[in-house]
């Protein structure tokens, strides 16, 4: 009835014993045991409920193709793991293991109802069935889907462990430490190449681990690796992808078998490239398909020799073979050599090999050629299987308390086929082989079908007199498909196996189908009456097992997902209370609230005080260009819409920056510092953007002329001085630099230094005050700030943000490239035609001006915005239309781009993207809202001091 | 992750340290005021998009800078060959 624990044999340890736990109740195991074997050992056959009909399953399998034995190990808060294969699970002492997809228990599961109800839940049926009325998809047959059909919980807390990462360089990269493997690894060994070899187990060996006759070989070859100085061997380590250039990635359990190592990161993800790979990834024995062959108690052949030989363990007192293949034979040969009598060998041939019939006869073993399994008697586990004499169609019952399957053998091509290897089909094996490589890899032993398991008859499931749509013979255990569903695919019309996967779901478990495939595919195959190559195979993809979020993760989480720049004056904002938002990936200062201020009147006061007196801001995330050369002028006419070559050192230009279509992608001032240097700006986020474009004109394009261009974004910090009072606070901390109105005019530049450092001191302004931008060496920001600060303490000097900066720039009518523009944007629909030269012959989106759909009528422009409520603030991003009585949906002509309360004028203002906007002037437009229409009057977007007159002081 | 091959550093480099710049051997026309709409329009927009062997320019932007001319399977992402910007077409 049940597995248990053989008196000698195995690799494990049996002086030493480990206490766990399953589902709450306690087990003892031995070191060396996975989770399956212990459970196993203590007669344990049920592991869970599966997907979809929640039917009681045992194991399949004893590696990491295990289907069907989903669990969950909780290590403490944050560290729970569910669907983890109990295959691979080692025990140790404390280990806390629980069984998924069951309510309320394993045992008696509510869910089990389905499995009654299996005939309404064929192929495809979600998505015939809970088409109607759709409304009900969300709110009730989703969540209660998601309810009944499942893997294990998700986690909840927050995960505490460390991940670590590493990279890694070989010549030779050796994937499966099966006896292959290990045969590659000490063939190269003598030579100079540096060779890692990797296993997803906790010990090398592979299938050797259950064929004792091996083990004196594996012992000395371990040692013999072990001790070489080239070989590197990662245990625990599953090549989960096979990516571009023979570059891997595989993860390394570190401390889950060993819970009391806590200083060290938990998984280690690999990322190595490797002159050369070989792939020794084994094969899987594929289970037959019958009535029943999902009862607990039922597994692959092959799993039971591992459990008797590697683990000492039985899964049975009396199992029974069911093999369309020799290899099964052996396989419970050596069972009965541990000390298991097998009750029966039922194999579908007529006949097999005599040698194998001598050793059946000579170990006292019942043989029934030419029969099949038609039934499994037993829920929770096997009491007997009734088989089927194919000669007579005479059924049978046969006692036995486990049923071994052995339906032949799949390559693990997975590997080979993310590296893109093509696979030719073998109708001996019935499988896919690797065929022409891709890359420089090559496979060995059981994955390029190279094995001594005999030879087998390739079927896609054992006939049966039975009433076909009575039976359920699985295919895909986890996803739980069976041969039904596959066939019903096809009656309904699918004919590629890609689609057929997708409609039955064979294949798409977490298993990604590596016990299935196969026999999904001979079964598809039989149903078309088509070869199976001519149906092809679906692709396998990365990973090979599911692996963690955190060891894909790594350190990029939390605060390291991704870099954060700061400015050198971003301290003294964290220190006064700012605060922050992103700006590419620049923290910026948004507003500096004092006691008991919300952002809006902080930035009420902000703006007050530029306008009033003098505020200071953090520019310094500015993007800077040091353009440099002879042609450096030339290079700036080619590339930006004004003339360049007229500007006079000592002064600046506001600069316009097309791409070729014509459309506005940059902007920013710019200063001429010598007849050979040029100080370029950019916006913040347009910084990498621009000096891309620039490289790529000047290497590409205009290769001739002499020009070189630096990226000084981070040389310098820009501390920004606007209002009335910004000449009387910066006079007396500058040498060398007459700061007149007459001596350094408005969109000039001047060297010299303040507080003794050198400067770039710019007189331009974003507000629309008298201003000056102060660039100085990065380290000395936010000392100059604090000087600047103390200076204009008279004059309660303000600290302003980006907030503010925007709400003052907006009251200007000056733009934010890709915020009142979206790169569909000309410098005519922007207003700033004024900006293009043009008597230029040329310059990067010159020729677009003049393209048809570039003067053609009822384009985008930009206008202002006044709402006929001045204390309605519209939402940027809202949508404008010219009649809101007109039907839905309406004919949208705009949106809102820009929409702030300006203090200083008492009122709200936008700026708005609008279709012929330019001839609207004094038209109400618009702006349909939740609960509200809003109305506003189109106007010019320069809200403030239009003349100009506040900067020319 | 493929290797590419920046044929001014002379060395193979993981694809990271690269971007793609779009198809390569498009000139900007010497004078674009003589381009007809037509061609200006193909200059701009027209790009090829083959299965199998395609001329694109990458920049090795995370490492010398500088922009070149490559000839990649489309079907198989391997790199057939890297060359320098102003070399023939291969």
């Amino acid at each position: 009835m049940s597995g248990f624990r053989l008196e000698t044999g195995g690799r494990i340890d049996r002086s030493q014993s480990v206490q766990f736990h399953f589902d709450g109740k306690t087990y003892h195991g031995f070191a060396g045991d996975s989770l399956a074997s212990a459970l196993l050992a203590n007669g344990v056959m049920l592991f869970g409920r599966s997907f979809k009909y929640h039917r009681p399953r045992g194991l399949v399998a004893a590696g990491s193709e295990e289907p069907n034995a989903l669990i969950s190990v909780d290590r403490g808060p944050g560290r729970f793991t569910p669907n983890l294969r109990a295959t691979g699970v080692e025990i140790h002492d404390g280990l806390k293991a629980f069984s998924q997809n069951r309510w309320p228990s394993l045992a008696m599961d509510f869910g089990a109802i389905n499995d009654r109800l299996g005939m309404f839940f064929p192929a495809g049926f979600y998505n015939k069935t809970f088409m109607w009325p759709r409304s009900f998809w969300d709110r009730v047959y989703e969540p209660a889907i998601r309810k009944m059909a499942g893997l294990g919980d998700a986690p909840t807390a927050e995960d505490p462990d460390v991940y670590a990462s590493t990279y890694a360089h070989c010549d030779l990269l050796i994937i499966g430490a099966g006896p292959a493997g290990i045969d590659a690894a000490l063939g190269a060994m003598d030579t100079n190449k540096r060779i890692v070899l990797i296993d997803e187990q906790d010990e090398l060996g592979g299938g050797a681990l259950a064929d004792p006759a091996l083990w004196p070989w594996l012992e000395r070859s371990v040692k013999a690796l072990a001790n070489a100085a080239n070989v590197t061997i990662l245990t625990r380590t599953t090549a989960f992808g096979y990516y571009h250039d023979n570059f891997i990635g595989a993860v390394q359990r570190l401390t889950d078998q060993s819970p009391e190592i806590t200083d060290t990161p938990r998984e280690k993800l690999w990322r190595i490239r490797a002159g050369e790979v070989v792939l020794a990834q084994g094969a899987i024995e594929r289970p037959l398909v019958f009535d029943g062959n999902d009862t607990p108690g039922v597994m692959l052949s092959s799993a039971a020799k591992v459990y008797a030989n590697r683990y000492g363990v039985a899964v049975g007192k009396a199992p029974a073979l069911m093999a369309s293949h020799d290899s099964g034979w052996h396989d419970v040969f050596a069972l009965a050599k541990a000390g298991i009598s097998i009750s029966a060998i039922i194999d579908v041939r007529d006949s097999v090999d005599s040698a194998l019939m001598r050793e059946a006869d000579r170990l006292g073993i019942p043989v029934y050629l030419n029969h099949g399994v038609v039934g499994v008697r037993g829920r929770h586990g096997v009491s007997s299987i009734d088989i089927c004499n194919y000669g007579d169609q005479r059924v049978h019952r046969v006692d036995a308390d486990a049923l071994l399957m052995a339906g032949g053998w799949t390559p693990s091509v997975h590997l080979w086929s993310h590296s893109k290897g093509s696979l030719k089909w073998r109708d001996d094996l019935g499988a896919y082989v690797p065929d022409v490589p891709n890359e420089n890899v090559q496979c060995v032993g059981a994955c390029a079908g190279d094995w001594d398991f005999g030879t087998g008859a390739v079927i896609d499931m054992l006939p049966t007199p039975k009433d076909q749509s009575r039976i359920k013979a699985f295919v895909d255990f986890q996803n739980d498909v069976t041969a039904k569903d596959i066939k019903l695919a096809v009656r309904e019309g699918f004919r590629s196996i890609e689609h057929i996967k997708r409609y039955t779901t064979n294949g798409m478990a977490t298993d990604q189908g590596k016990t299935s495939n196969l026999n999904g595919l001979q079964i598809a195959s039989s149903a078309l009456h088509k070869p199976v190559p001519e149906i092809g195979l679906t692709s396998f993809r990365p990973p090979y097992t599911p692996q963690t979020f955190g060891a894909l993760a790594g350190h990029a989480k939390g605060a390291l997902f991704q870099p954060t720049r700061t400015t050198n004056i971003d301290s003294w904002a964290q220190a006064h209370g700012a605060v922050f938002e992103l700006v590419a990936q620049w923290r910026r200062a948004r507003y500096f609230p004092k006691s008991g201020e919300d952002m809006h009147a902080a930035v009420n006061r902000e703006c007050v005080a530029v306008r009033s007196s003098v505020g200071i801001f953090d520019a310094s995330t500015l993007g800077k260009i040091e353009v440099v050369g002879p042609d450096a002028a030339e290079f700036l006419n080619r590339m930006y819409t004004n003339p360049w070559k007229a500007l006079e050192p000592g002064r600046c230009r506001y600069g316009l920056l097309l791409k070729e279509d014509g459309f506005i992608t940059d902007d920013g001032v710019s200063a001429r510092l010598a007849p050979d240097r040029f100080h370029l700006t950019t916006t913040t986020g347009g910084a990498a953007r621009v000096l891309n474009m620039m490289e790529d004109y000047l290497q590409t394009e205009w290769p001739d002329l002499d020009v070189w261009l630096t990226s000084t974004t981070e040389q310098y910090a820009v501390i920004a001085l606007q209002g009335p009072n910004a000449r009387k606070v910066l006079e007396p901390l500058v040498e060398g630099i007459d700061l007149s109105a007459e001596a350094f005019p408005h969109m000039a530049i001047r060297e010299g230094t303040i507080c003794g450092i050198k400067t770039r001191l710019f007189r331009v302004s974003f507000t629309g005050e008298l201003g000056f931008e102060i660039n100085v060496p990065t380290a000395y920001g936010r000392a100059i700030w604090e000087q600047l600060m103390a200076q204009g303490t008279q004059y309660d000097i303000t600290p302003y943000g980006t907030e503010a900066m925007h709400v003052l720039r907006a009251e200007k009518g000056f733009i934010i490239v890709g915020q009142d523009t979206d790169g569909t944007i000309t410098p005519f629909d922007a207003g700033l035609d004024w900006a293009v030269g043009k008597k230029k012959p040329d310059f990067v989106g010159k020729r677009s001006m003049t393209r048809p759909d570039i003067v053609a009528p009822g384009r985008k422009q930009l206008v202002g915005l006044l709402t006929d409520d001045p204390n309605v603030v519209l939402e940027e991003g809202a949508q404008i239309v010219a009649d809101p009585k007109q039907a839905i949906p309406m004919t949208m002509i705009g949106h809102v781009t820009s929409s702030y309360w300006s203090e200083t004028l008492g009122r709200s203002i936008a700026m708005a993207l609008v279709a012929g906007g330019h001839d609207m002037t004094g038209d109400t437009l618009f702006i349909p809202m939740p609960g509200k229409t809003h109305t506003a009057k189109v106007s010019g977007v320069v809200f403030y001091d239009s003349e100009g007159a506040r900067l020319h002081v | 992750m493929i290797l590419i091959h920046c044929p001014y550093c002379d060395e193979k480099r993981p694809e990271i340290e690269f971007a793609n710049a779009g198809q390569a051997h498009i000139a900007r026309p010497l004078d674009p005021s003589g381009q007809s709409d037509a061609e200006w329009e193909t200059y701009l927009f027209i790009r090829a998009n083959p299965r199998g062997r395609h001329h694109e320019r990458w920049r090795h932007v995370h490492g010398c800078g500088r922009f070149f001319n490559a000839v990649r399977d489309t079907v198989t992402d391997k790199f057939e060959t890297t060359y320098k910007a102003g070399e023939p077409r291969r």
